[in-house]
């Protein structure tokens, strides 16, 4: 059986919280308790207008990959949540043949 | 869509479909979603797959609508004041016993003074935008309907100025809203640029444009020209970013005419055939070269030249315009000159371009032509409607500032009772100086406030509180654009009920029938919305419900087909049939007929002296994830992620001052001051400083003179009454001047 992951695309994550907040929700975890956290790097200037600003959310060991969703057959909450439709969960397998067909700014997290 | 949009599962709860809207507020953006019921409480909402447009994304202002809902402070029963004004005492009453005493009222100073004596305030963006109107009109009976923003610095002027310039609704880029197939419609073409003036639609989802279209659209191949003071995190992934000095937009939007014009990179064929005044046009453009305007707005040269060779070759390029075009004095002409970059590209009413609806349709129709129910001698009363009539000809309100006058005056007649549906003025959003508003308020004798918290507005103000439901708990049918561009059409269902709440159109037909019975024959919203969408799709409330989403589709170069002027003539709906780059309307009201640059009120060119004992210029209000202006301050969830109201400085600037990252520093200016939290940031320039609008604390003390903390963080302190555009448009909202330091309390 294959391993399952959560793909980011941290080219279109706009940092708005949705898979923070709705994990929070599924989860119904407790204030200052996260599932998936969102990080910031940035926003600085590399050279004269070429600007660095990525969010990027990582998922804790509190993340099963919303194993209950997925039996129902639904999405992880945070994916079908994100405003940036920024995040895939999948086999890691298929997720990294994502992450190299597009070649920038992927990252795959197996919690 | 599911025809099903009420289900009961097997556990007990109950899930129902819904669109949503407010409150608590966005714009009528109608995101899908499903809201669980179990006991009597809403236990979680979750995004809907099936919406066509957010396809199961959602904010997170709807994802801890719970929290809202069902929060501790919030007022669910009618209240009468039992203290004085200002002091934290109420009571529970009846909704029977709060229409009593309100009848009563509003009988007593319309049987003594006139109806006009009663005012009505609205606030922005919430659902109440299409039922205070009627409200005034319709239910009260007075002409004096108030959005209280000075110069109507929100939404309104795009209205107007579309309405004399192109004589259509609302111009939105198009996003293929309009198809259920979205952007594989064989009818839609993606942009090759969007240009985005003053906005951030990610964040603010303007109007019922739906914001992460843009990044829709990103990863389809579209690319991204901003024009901000401040680089947004979409700056950073677009390929320019005109960082201008605020204010002068309006010298850049000429700046890039000029070259378009100059090059010849125009659409020859649009400009012959279907506009009005080119050579004028052109002539006025050759005042602004691209040296000057790169002097005058900081923007550089290469980049004005550039960027104008982009728009006039890319095909489509629509440009999206913000606040930045209302907020500003001299914004009527830069919303013109907007308008005139786009007609004159070709990219009107196109595929992938800007699309253009009616004026006003459905429930947007509607609350104009309740003002057709009063007498005309009363109509003729609206406060500063004589004075203003570019302002009074599109917007069916008083002049926001003359209002603030006559309180203060008693000039034409003194205003005495007042209703303030969703409006939380006195904070730091639609009013400047809203110190002064708080004051002239006093004299109003007795209030109605309709709202879901106890604002601070509601706590120095009303006399009775009238409870809202949120848009979980009523129905109602979510309208993009209020009708002026209606892309689609939802279902807002209530699922549920918290308290004694009643809805907008709900207090409209309870009242009206008290009142006015001639002008209220629905007994229910249900039948109300039933009568609204009949006659216009053949379909009723509750079909629209089992559709869920109605996407009505959409009819390019409708200028060629007679499908925009009301004698079915083609052409544009405006005095000359054409797209008028030369308004005769604005010289029938002695303004330029053409656009014209005028610098700020204050800014370091206007106003030298002052600038250097405030040496920063002000420029306010960019929005977050987390908050409808001000409301959900009182929600956990959001409030930790938003905790304070920040103000962005640069670091070099700030360094200067011994500010550090997190300090508390005052802002301050010539009219008011006020207390925020620094945000160090290159993004920045050293000159400029952004601020939070919208700022109060629901954990402070209610009672006056706290308010809730209202005055403490009260950006809009700082902006001055009636410094607006000769039309009477527009407020320096986002163009002022001020100090800032350290916070030593
Ligand atoms: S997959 Fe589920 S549990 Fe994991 S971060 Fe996303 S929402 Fe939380
Ligand atoms: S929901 Fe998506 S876009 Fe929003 S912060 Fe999370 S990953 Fe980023």
């Amino acid at each position: 059986m294959s391993q399952y992951g959560l793909l980011i695309d941290y080219e279109y994550c706009t940092g708005c919280h949705s898979c923070e907040v709705s994990c929070k929700n599924e989860k119904k975890l407790a204030h200052g308790v996260y599932g998936i956290k969102l990080s910031e790097i940035g926003p600085f200037e590399i050279t004269p207008g070429n600007w660095e600003w990525n969010y990027i959310p990582s998922p804790t060991k509190l993340c099963d990959l919303c194993a209950d969703r997925i039996e129902k057959g639904e999405k992880p909450a945070c994916v079908l949540h994100c405003l940036g439709l920024a995040m895939d969960y999948g086999p890691v397998e298929e997720l990294a043949k994502k992450m190299a067909a597009k070649g920038k700014k992927m990252v795959m997290f197996v919690p | 869509m599911d025809k099903d949009w009420k289900i009961q599962q097997p556990d007990g709860t109950l899930t129902v479909r819904t669109c949503g809207w407010s409150p608590p507020g966005d714009h009528p953006v109608g995101c899908g979603m499903k809201l669980h019921i179990k006991d009597g409480r809403l236990v979680k909402v979750e995004g809907d797959p099936e919406h066509p447009i957010s396809q199961g994304r959602l904010c997170v202002r709807c994802l801890t609508l719970p929290e809202y809902v069902h929060h501790p402070q919030r007022i669910i029963y009618p209240m009468k004041r039992v203290g004085k004004k200002g002091e934290d005492k109420w009571q529970r009453i009846s909704w029977d016993e709060a229409m009593d005493i309100i009848c009563d009222k509003i009988r007593y100073f319309t049987d003594n003074y006139g109806a006009e004596s009663i005012v009505v305030f609205g606030g922005t963006g919430r659902e109440a935008c299409l039922y205070y109107y009627p409200l005034a009109f319709s239910s009260i009976g007075t002409p004096n309907c108030c959005y209280p923003l000075s110069g109507w610095s929100c939404y309104g002027p795009r209205c107007s100025i579309t309405d004399y310039i192109l004589g259509a609704g609302y111009p939105e880029i198009d996003f293929a809203g309009y198809y259920p197939d979205r952007y594989d419609n064989p009818n839609y073409k993606l942009p090759e640029y969007v240009v985005i003036w003053g906005k951030n639609p990610l964040m603010s989802n303007p109007d019922g444009f739906y914001g992460h279209s843009i990044i829709d659209m990103m990863k389809r191949g579209t690319k991204i020209i901003c024009v901000d003071p401040r680089i947004h995190w979409l700056g950073t992934r677009a390929e320019h970013v005109l960082q201008l000095r605020p204010g002068s937009d309006t010298a850049l939007a000429l700046g890039l005419l000029n070259v378009i014009i100059n090059e010849d990179l125009y659409d020859h064929d649009f400009v012959e055939n279907w506009t009005y005044g080119f050579e004028e046009l052109k002539e006025r453009v050759q005042e602004y070269p691209p040296e000057k305007v790169a002097e005058i707005t900081w923007v550089p040269k290469e980049q004005i030249i550039e960027v104008a060779r982009i728009i006039g070759t890319a095909k489509p390029c629509p440009i999206q315009w913000g606040l930045a075009v209302d907020e500003n004095p001299n914004g009527v002409q830069l919303g013109h000159a907007i308008l005139a970059l786009i007609a004159i590209t070709g990219n009107l009413d196109v595929p992938g371009g800007i699309t253009i609806g009616p004026p006003a349709a459905l429930m947007g129709k509607w609350r104009m032509e309740t003002r057709s129910q009063l007498p005309d001698e009363l109509w003729a009363k609206r406060i500063g409607a004589e004075e203003w009539p570019a302002l009074s000809t599109a917007m069916a309100t008083t002049h926001p500032d003359e209002t603030l006058d006559t309180l203060e005056t008693g000039k034409p007649y003194k205003l005495r009772m007042g209703w303030f549906n969703s409006s939380n003025f006195i904070s730091a959003t639609c009013s400047a100086q809203p110190d002064r508003w708080y004051r002239a308020l006093q004299s109003l004798e007795f209030n109605v406030v309709q709202d879901t918290f106890m604002t601070p507005t509601a706590m120095a103000f009303a006399d009775i509180f009238l409870p809202l439901p949120t848009f979980a708990e009523h129905d109602g049918v979510v309208l993009t654009h209020f009708g002026r561009n209606a892309i689609f059409m939802g279902a807002m269902n209530k699922a549920f009920e918290v308290g004694e709440c009643k809805s907008d159109i709900e207090v409209c037909i309870e009242l009206g029938k008290r009142l006015h019975p001639e002008h209220w024959p629905w007994d229910t919203a249900e039948e109300f919305f039933d009568d609204q969408l009949k006659p216009e799709f053949g379909f009723d409330f509750n079909d629209l419900r089992e559709k869920g989403v109605f996407q009505p589709s959409y009819e390019y170069k409708k200028y060629e087909k007679g499908l925009l002027r009301f004698d079915g003539e083609p052409g544009f709906n405006t005095v000359t049939g054409m797209v008028e780059l030369c308004s005769t309307l604005f010289e029938a009201w002695g303004e330029d007929p053409l656009p014209y640059y005028k610098e700020p009120h204050y800014s370091p060119y206007s106003t030298p002296e002052l600038f250097k004992e405030y040496p920063f210029i002000l420029t306010t209000g960019a929005r977050t994830f987390t908050s409808f202006h001000s409301e959900h301050r009182q929600v956990p969830s959001l409030r930790e992620i938003t905790p304070d109201p920040i103000v962005e400085i640069n670091p070099e600037a700030a360094e200067k001052l011994g500010i550090k990252d997190g300090d508390w520093v005052y802002l301050e200016n010539m009219f008011g001051k006020c207390k925020q939290k620094a945000k160090l940031t290159k993004t920045i320039d050293s000159k400029v400083v952004h601020a939070s609008h919208g700022w109060w604390y629901p954990e402070k003390p209610a009672e006056e003179p706290s308010l809730f903390g209202v005055w403490e963080s009260n950006i809009n302190t700082l902006i001055p009454h009636k410094h607006i555009g000769k039309l009477g448009f527009g407020a320096p909202f986002k163009s002022l001047i001020c100090k800032v330091y350290k916070a030593e309390d």
